[in-house]
């Protein structure tokens, strides 16, 4: 079956199979690798992406579901003002480690930066709160998250 | 200076940005996917494997079994009894008994269930408390010991007769889940000479290297091992990397075409080497003022069905067993023994956690005997220096142990704190808890053989400067921190170094990237191959001058006339000199980690070459109600020697404290009596969250060990180490309630609470 969707802003048809996720077609057939799977189950969020400008696990959604949808994955947030301001931030911040959840992170940070500009510690942690992070221990993930707010209000 | 500084990491923004390459992401045309078909039996006797309605399928190119192994059918890690695939018998859940290469995941995946399998089960030994029983299977050796690591020292049986106070404890650990974020993964790919280049997530690449030319019967010379970006390993791809590489490349070379391997998370949990469980029984002994006279600790762990890593991980277990306690008789017994469940190998402070969370605990205990405050306790106890550890270590320079303590008393204000947390009627009560602890740097006397590094420096034309080693990056900053250590090495700018990836072919082995070495030790290997640059470059500038080069001086980026100051070289000047005369202008060295010793029987010597020290004081909130303990502060001060990345050194103690934290609190993987995995999923394993990381304070204390580049020690895994025991004896102030099993569980501190001390 195939699905047509505005992916990354541009107008994307692909074919897929019954069994596959958003994130293997992302992953598989359209070559976006900064989308990670950490789990493959819902609880990491290595996999977040923007789904109709809503955050969600791309390893949840099934890929037929995609058909009409706006998707944006890192590839497209890291370059968006806003997206570079959350990287700049976390370079800064010493809030990359071994890096397999940044780019969920930097979703999840852009999804609530978005729509809060200045958010408060809580709002932050709970916006982040569906990410794992194994390395960092999150306290400079928050400083990091916490800086670009700074940065754009 | 560039040492000291908070230098952006290299790495970061390719991996914020998406861009960097894992080895998932990784692809070759004409791959395959593989894929593992693994026991669901405990223990039993392989029968039968039928493959031939799998071989049918579609797309499916190759089903390998244990006699398919091109070369030797053994993974050998320190021993050699495990085998790349299960042959005659399987040892546990998860064990690989077959491979699939396949065109695509659904094709190998119906293989797997194509494949027919007849084990025969036979009863499984899963409590490793009875390895010794005469109902008990032989799983390895005539006795099921993987290893047993002995300390003797003074008289114990006299200090006890002679103690005026005597404890005796029992204390538990469970199995911890390393949850590196990027789970195993390797891509083999046949080269035209008919060798194989692999390419993965891994630690250690020559021992990769080692297996691989192992298993596919190849010349060490035709293997070729690169390092991806690795996605987190914190000791859990220091083994196992070589059993997914050798799956990959057997492969690859019987399908002669790349083949890639990525776990999915539940096969990783299930099948990778975990945290030993153990049980640690201590008896100790003090004079009538509280002074430690004596200790007797037995120690057991649980190595799961092969011994991988046991027998080293046991003796650094064993070398911390006593804490850095001043104790002049002592008896330790250390056994990692065989069960039938998964392997335990490798995991961030290296089988100490379990033992320095009963010595930890039990000094508590004994100071509570006494009347005496925890702090003022071990004030009484640590060694001061010049004084001996358990094993006869004199301990010298390099010493911030107590300078971490008062740090961190005073930081945290601890005595004010401590005891006014608590009101009468609050249901949720705080405390504060401490400990001290040590950790020793590099392989130590457990492993010499390995402890060498090797550097490659290059100068290039126009003045920037390569260089390779052969430890890894996995996300602690190496990579970064080494070209810091680099640049000030010449005096350039950071940004003029570069760091070149792993590759067998290209770097000098250098032993394993375990045990918190490669700051210490491939940078000691950077600073002697910069030092040889720096000397060819002298001679560069003494011919342009007409006069010797001891008369030449190179530091801060340029060459200097000793005699004539003001006449000098700058470093673009002095590189274009040393190419234009055509001086050596790149060189690989090598470095040999200063010596120690060991008597294996008394277990007396210098263990590791110099040791970091650390102090955690923990507030905790117990609910009461609930059982819910929270970690609500934490301040954690280590002595790193010194800290070339202050920023990366934080980093550390943050990310190594929170597992600590979820070690101490919540983190359980569980294997039942029957030998059969319940929780290998993110959703029933539980690792922390933003909502589980408390308010931290990192403090960095900087005591220079002389042989360390800059003065640097490594110490990262030490920041796990000690948070289990500050945790428990801060639980302890604030309910007057002791746990001995970890984790924390609300179900254990409820047990606690109402006084039912068996689960607890």
């Amino acid at each position: 079956m195939f699905v047509e969707f505005e992916l990354n802003g541009k107008n994307t048809r692909v074919e897929v199979e019954d069994y596959q996720r958003l994130l293997d077609i992302l992953r598989d057939k359209l070559n976006l690798t900064g989308t990670k799977e950490g789990c493959g189950e819902g609880e990491c969020g290595a996999c977040s992406v923007m789904m109709n400008d809503l955050l969600v696990n791309s390893c949840l959604v099934p890929a037929f579901q995609v058909d009409g949808a706006k998707i944006e994955t890192i590839e497209y947030i890291s370059k968006t003002p806003l997206g570079e301001i959350i990287v700049d931030s976390f370079c800064s911040e010493g809030a990359v480690q071994c890096g397999f959840c940044t780019p969920g992170f930097v979703v999840s940070a852009y999804a609530l930066l978005k729509v809060n500009a200045n958010p408060t510690e809580q709002e932050i942690k709970t916006a982040i709160s569906g990410n794992l992070c194994r390395c960092t221990g999150y306290t400079k993930i928050v400083q990091a998250i916490r800086k670009a707010s700074e940065k754009i209000s | 200076m560039e040492v000291g500084k908070n230098v952006i990491r290299e790495d970061a923004r390719s991996k914020a940005t998406g861009k960097a390459i894992y080895v998932a992401d990784m692809k070759m045309p004409g791959m395959l996917v593989g894929k593992v078909l693994r026991s669901k039996v405990p223990y039993g006797k392989i029968i039968s494997i039928d493959i031939e309605e799998a071989l049918k399928i579609s797309g499916v190119h190759t089903v390998a079994l244990g006699k398919d192994v091109p070369g030797r059918n053994i993974c050998e890690i320190v021993f050699d009894d495990m085998p790349l695939i299960a042959e005659e018998y399987v040892q546990y859940v998860g064990e690989p008994i077959a491979l699939i290469a396949a065109e695509n995941e659904k094709a190998a995946w119906q293989a797997m269930q194509a494949i027919m399998v007849n084990i025969e089960p036979l009863e499984p030994l899963t409590d490793p408390e009875l390895y010794s029983s005469k109902d008990a299977p032989l799983l390895y050796g005539d006795d099921n010991v993987y290893a047993h690591h002995k300390i003797r020292r003074g008289n114990v049986d006299e200090a006890f007769v002679n103690a005026a106070k005597i404890i005796e404890r029992t204390y538990h650990t469970a199995y911890q889940e390393h949850a590196y974020l990027e789970t195993q993964g390797m891509l083999a790919v046949p080269t035209p000479q008919g060798g194989v280049d692999v390419y993965g997530s891994m630690q250690c690449p020559f021992y990769v290297h080692g297996v691989v030319a192992d298993v596919c019967g190849l010349a060490q010379s035709r293997v070729r091992v690169v390092q991806a970006t690795t996605g987190g390993a914190f000791g859990g791809k220091e083994d196992v990397p070589s059993l997914v590489a050798g799956w990959a490349s057997v492969l690859a070379m019987l399908s002669e075409r790349p083949v890639k391997v990525i776990l999915d998370r539940e096969e990783d949990m299930m099948s990778m080497s975990k945290r030993h469980p153990s049980r640690t029984r201590i008896k100790l002994a003090a004079d009538k003022q509280g002074k430690i006279t004596g200790a007797e600790i037995d120690v057991l762990f649980d190595g799961g069905a092969y011994s991988t890593l046991s027998s080293i991980v046991l003796w650094r277990g064993t070398v911390h067993a006593a804490g850095i306690y001043r104790i002049p008789n002592a008896k330790v017994d250390a056994r990692a023994v065989a069960t039938n469940k998964v392997h335990c190998g490798a995991y961030r402070g290296f089988g100490s956690p379990q033992t320095l969370f009963a010595i930890e605990s039990i000094m508590d205990e004994m100071a509570k005997e006494f009347g005496i405050d925890p702090v003022d306790y071990r004030k009484m106890n640590l060694i001061k220096k010049g004084e001996e550890t358990v094993t006869g270590q004199t301990i010298g320079d390099s010493f911030g142990l107590w300078e971490c303590l008062e740090k961190s008393l005073e930081q945290s204000d601890y005595y004010h704190e401590k005891d006014r947390l608590n009101s009468p009627e609050n249901p949720v009560k705080r405390g504060m808890g401490i400990s001290t602890i040590f950790y020793g740097v590099g392989l130590g006397s457990g492993g010499t053989k390995l402890a060498r590094t090797g550097a490659y420096v290059s100068i290039q034309q126009d003045a920037s400067v390569q260089f390779a080693v052969g430890t890894t990056e996995m996300g602690q900053g190496m990579r970064t921190v080494l070209g810091q250590i680099v640049a000030e090495s010449f005096g350039i700018p950071y940004e003029l170094v570069s760091c070149l990836p792993v590759d067998t072919s290209r770097v000098p082995d250098s032993g394993p990237t375990v045990a918190s070495r490669a700051t210490t030790m491939s940078g000691r290997a950077l600073v002697s191959a910069c030092g040889a640059l720096k000397r060819s470059l002298a001679k560069a500038a003494a011919e342009k001058w007409g006069v010797k080069s001891k008369d030449i001086n190179v530091a801060d980026g340029r060459a200097t006339l000793a005699s004539e100051p003001n006449k000098w070289l700058n470093w673009d000047e002095l590189v274009a000199e040393a190419h234009a005369q055509k001086k050596d202008v790149a060189v690989v060295m090598h470095d040999s980690s200063p010596p120690t010793s060991w008597e294996e029987e008394s277990g007396q010597g210098d263990a590791y070459v110099v040791y970091a020290y650390a102090t955690n004081i923990a507030q905790v909130a117990v609910d009461t109600r609930t059982g819910v303990v929270t970690l609500e502060k934490l301040w954690a001060a280590h002595d790193v020697g010194k800290a070339i990345n202050p920023q990366l050194v934080e980093g550390q103690i943050e990310g190594g404290s929170l597992q600590g934290a979820g070690y101490a609190l919540m983190e359980e993987y569980m294997i039942d009596n029957a030998g059969i995995p319940i929780n290998p999923r993110f959703a029933f394993y539980h690792i922390p969250s933003v909502d589980d990381s408390p308010e931290m304070h990192p403090i960095i204390v900087e005591s220079a060990y002389k042989d360390g580049p800059f003065g640097a020690k490594g110490f990262a895994e030490q920041p796990l180490m000690g948070i289990a025991p500050a945790v428990a004896n801060a639980i302890y102030n604030a309910t007057g309630k002791r746990l001995r099993t970890q984790p924390f569980t609300p179900e254990r501190m409820r047990a606690a609470l109402r006084g039912d001390n068996d689960v607890c």
